[in-house]
């Protein structure tokens, strides 16, 4: 048997797709975007994937792709990036992909992070794009596990939710009270909040980032590729299929929830310093909550629950800025 | 270089001279002695790679596998629930068509909780597609690491050579431990490339349709029967230039014997000396020792016992509801046979349970004197 004459027995094909270079159209980058030194001039997320119109999750790959660039290797898990990302022989992404199972993003990173450094290709970045299910419910164990060996990668949970690809269930990761198919009369328990979990683990960088401010995220990309060691990014993904909205609302709906304080822009240093990277314009939530149909069922007494719960949210955020020394 | 080493310790061993790259694992026991000796090794500077010390073994499956794609050589172990828990990864390497090689150390599984020796965690993986390799003392252990690698990176299958534990893995054995120059001339560098091409980037592991599913199972189920001719050549490589080899089967007198015992791993030792006896009793009793379980090796087994009346099957292992796995396979084996001898299947030695000469001389004498095979296996106990 010749060497390697197995290798085209696992799928591996150069994807053929509609176009190389996708369009790019939908976000509005503001004022300054075209001169931004993040932006490459080439797109790794190709035109022609498998996303709803309006997915938050395809804007925030592409936009993180853009800036790691071609020496990057995702991984993926079974989510709705596996379904984006097309099936055999296409492949959404011009960078190599491979797709691993659910609860493993971080260990599979992280052998390709080991691997490529004992092949001195430490040029290359490993990139784990997992949700909020397989990062906040089945992937925590292994996510902790890589965070505690600082682990040389970068973790992006994009989170939208709730388990968006089997047909919008409830995680830990959906809002107290928001409508799913699994919490009908909306979710009991409350949203967990990862940060601070992820935090504890005192790695070298994380950061929450949002396709509603593509700059601050595209920023905080370029930072955690320079950065050696464990580095973590949390992104609010927009859905407008589980989040029942019009599918034009995506941007705006990311923009409201870092607008409200509902989900602030930052920075946590080696677990310790905090620092805040947006001032947000405090937008009563409500106007966040209006456009999704999975709130439409709140009282006023909801929406006032949710506002005093995201003030102090936001008040703690900054307490906490304040005691890392910077903001 | 002859010293006495414990199996544990002749696997971490085997892991060195293979110049594995990176070992991802998690402590379980009667594994643990291999995962500490590696990480002495690695600490003395002894071991060229990253040790990755996993939060679980699922993970340090996980990370195997894409370490493995992405390129280098690549060790793990466990036992018992440890490989259980793997269940899913295991699924997930073959799949991949990662050449990694992993011992297990065979355990019980709960519950109840208890940690002898016992084959019922490795044998329910077998469907998982990996090569699967048993062996009966510390030095086929180490020879038989060394030879695995050589063989998954060929038909790029996973392999896992499997030990008991407390026997193999923690008896204190001669060992010939060849040099590395020796190794090396037997074990080239890991030659599969990267599957990870940043300037033809690829998509591994994509959705596929079920015409295609089927494709690839049929493809790896193809390479599992090329594997055959691929372990053959391996092993006599592996005799001419270390000096040592070990067949799929191993049939001891057993031409024109009234009766062979079929064993596998460390209670084949057990059984040679349960034979001798017999023989010396004048029994007219062979040893039929079965090393690999996948691919079995029907053929093989076949010309050992096409002319033998009766077989004695012993299995540290049970399958509820049928019987002990090697003697499911043995008798499945055997099928296609126009004069198929009588199989007894006996369970004995569950989770390390004493098997002596003298309990396999019984069953051997008891099956000779029985007409047919009981309809169910005999359980051998000394408590029972
Ligand atoms: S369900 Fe939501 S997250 Fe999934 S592809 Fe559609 S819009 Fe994107």
């Amino acid at each position: 048997m010749k060497e390697n004459d197995h290798i085209e027995t696992i799928s591996r094909d150069v994807a053929r797709t509609a176009g190389e270079k996708g369009r790019l159209d939908g976000l509005s980058l503001g004022e300054g975007a075209t001169r931004a030194p993040l932006m490459a001039a080439k797109e790794y997320m190709r035109a022609g994937h498998m996303a709803c119109p309006g997915c938050g999750e395809a804007n925030t790959m592409r936009l993180i792709l853009k800036v790691l660039g071609e020496k990057t290797i995702v991984v993926i898990l079974p989510s709705c990036v596996g379904v984006i990302s097309a099936t055999y022989p296409n492949s959404t992404f011009a960078v190599p992909c491979f797709h691993s199972a659910f609860e493993i993003a971080a260990p599979t990173a992280a052998g390709i992070a080991n691997a490529l450094k004992l092949q001195g290709r430490e040029d290359v970045t490993a990139l784990a794009f997992a949700g909020d299910g397989g990062t906040f419910d089945i992937g925590l164990q292994s996510l902790s596990g890589a965070a505690d060996r600082n682990e040389n990668f970068i973790y992006v949970c994009l989170d939208n939710e709730g388990y968006m690809n089997t047909g919008i269930q409830s995680s830990s990761s959906t809002p107290e009270k928001a409508w799913t198919m699994t919490t009908p009369g909306g979710r009991r328990g409350r949203k967990k909040k990862f940060m601070q979990i992820i935090a504890a683990h005192r790695m070298p960088y994380a950061a929450t980032a949002s396709i509603g401010n593509p700059l601050d995220l595209m920023e905080k990309i370029r930072k955690a590729k320079e950065i050696k060691g464990m580095k973590f990014i949390h992104t609010l993904t927009p859905c407008p299929t589980g989040w029942r909205m019009p599918e034009d609302l995506t941007a705006k709906a990311a923009q409201l929830a870092v607008e409200t304080k509902l989900f602030p822009l930052y920075e946590v240093i080696d677990g310790t310093e905090y620092r805040i990277t947006h001032e947000p314009q405090g937008i009563p939530v409500a106007e966040y909550l209006k456009i999704q149909g999975r709130f439409k069922h709140f009282k006023p007494e909801d929406v006032e629950r949710l506002q005093r719960e995201v003030d102090e949210d936001w008040e703690r955020l900054v307490a906490q800025t304040r005691l890392g020394g910077c903001i | 270089m002859r010293i006495l080493l414990a199996g544990n310790y002749a696997v971490a061993e085997a892991v060195r001279l293979s110049r594995v790259k990176f070992v991802a694992a998690y402590p379980i026991t009667p594994q643990t002695p291999i995962y500490e000796k590696l990480s002495d090794m690695e600490n003395e500077g002894k071991l060229s790679g990253v040790m990755m010390r996993t939060e679980s073994e699922h993970s340090a499956m996980a990370a195997c596998i894409s370490a493995s794609l992405t390129g280098v050589r690549t060790f793990t172990a466990t036992a018992s629930q440890g490989l259980a828990l793997m269940h899913e990864m295991l699924h997930f390497a073959s799949g991949n068509r990662v050449p990694i090689v992993m011992t297990n150390v065979n355990r019980v599984i709960s519950a109840p909780w208890a940690f002898g020796s016992d084959q019922s965690d490795s044998l329910s993986q077998r469907d998982t597609g990996w090569l699967q390799f048993y062996c009966e003392d510390a030095q086929e252990a180490l020879d038989t690491v060394i030879q695995a690698y050589k063989i998954a990176e060929q038909v790029l299958l996973p392999i896992m050579v499997c030990i008991d534990g407390f026997f193999t893995s923690h008896f204190i054995e001669p060992v010939e431990i060849p040099d590395q120059e020796t190794v090396d001339a037997f074990l080239p560098p890991f030659s599969v490339p990267t599957r990870f091409d940043i300037k033809e980037p690829a998509y591994i592991t994509n959705v596929v349709n079920p015409e295609q599913y089927m494709g690839y199972r049929q493809r790896s189920f193809e390479d599992m029967e090329k594997a055959r001719a691929v372990i053959r050549e391996v092993n006599q490589e592996y005799k001419e230039i270390v000096g040592r080899g070990y067949d799929p089967v191993e049939a001891y007198d057993t031409e024109g014997a009234d009766i062979v015992l079929a064993t596998s791993g460390a209670m084949t030792s057990t059984a040679r000396v349960a034979i001798e006896n017999l023989k010396e009793k004048g029994y007219k009793a062979g040893l039929l020792k079965m090393k690999n379980f996948r691919p079995f090796p029907f053929e093989e087994v076949q010309a050992v016992l096409k002319d033998v009346p009766k077989v004695v099957v012993l299995d540290r292992n049970i399958s509820l509801g049928k019987e002990g796995i090697w003697c499911q396979e043995l008798k499945a084996a055997l099928y296609p046979l126009e004069r198929r001898p009588q199989v007894y299947g006996y369970i004995a030695g569950i989770c390390g349970a004493d098997v002596s000469p003298d309990m396999i001389e019984d069953m051997v004498t008891r099956a000779l004197k029985s007409e047919q095979p009981e309809k169910l296996p005999v359980w051998v106990r000394r408590d029972g």
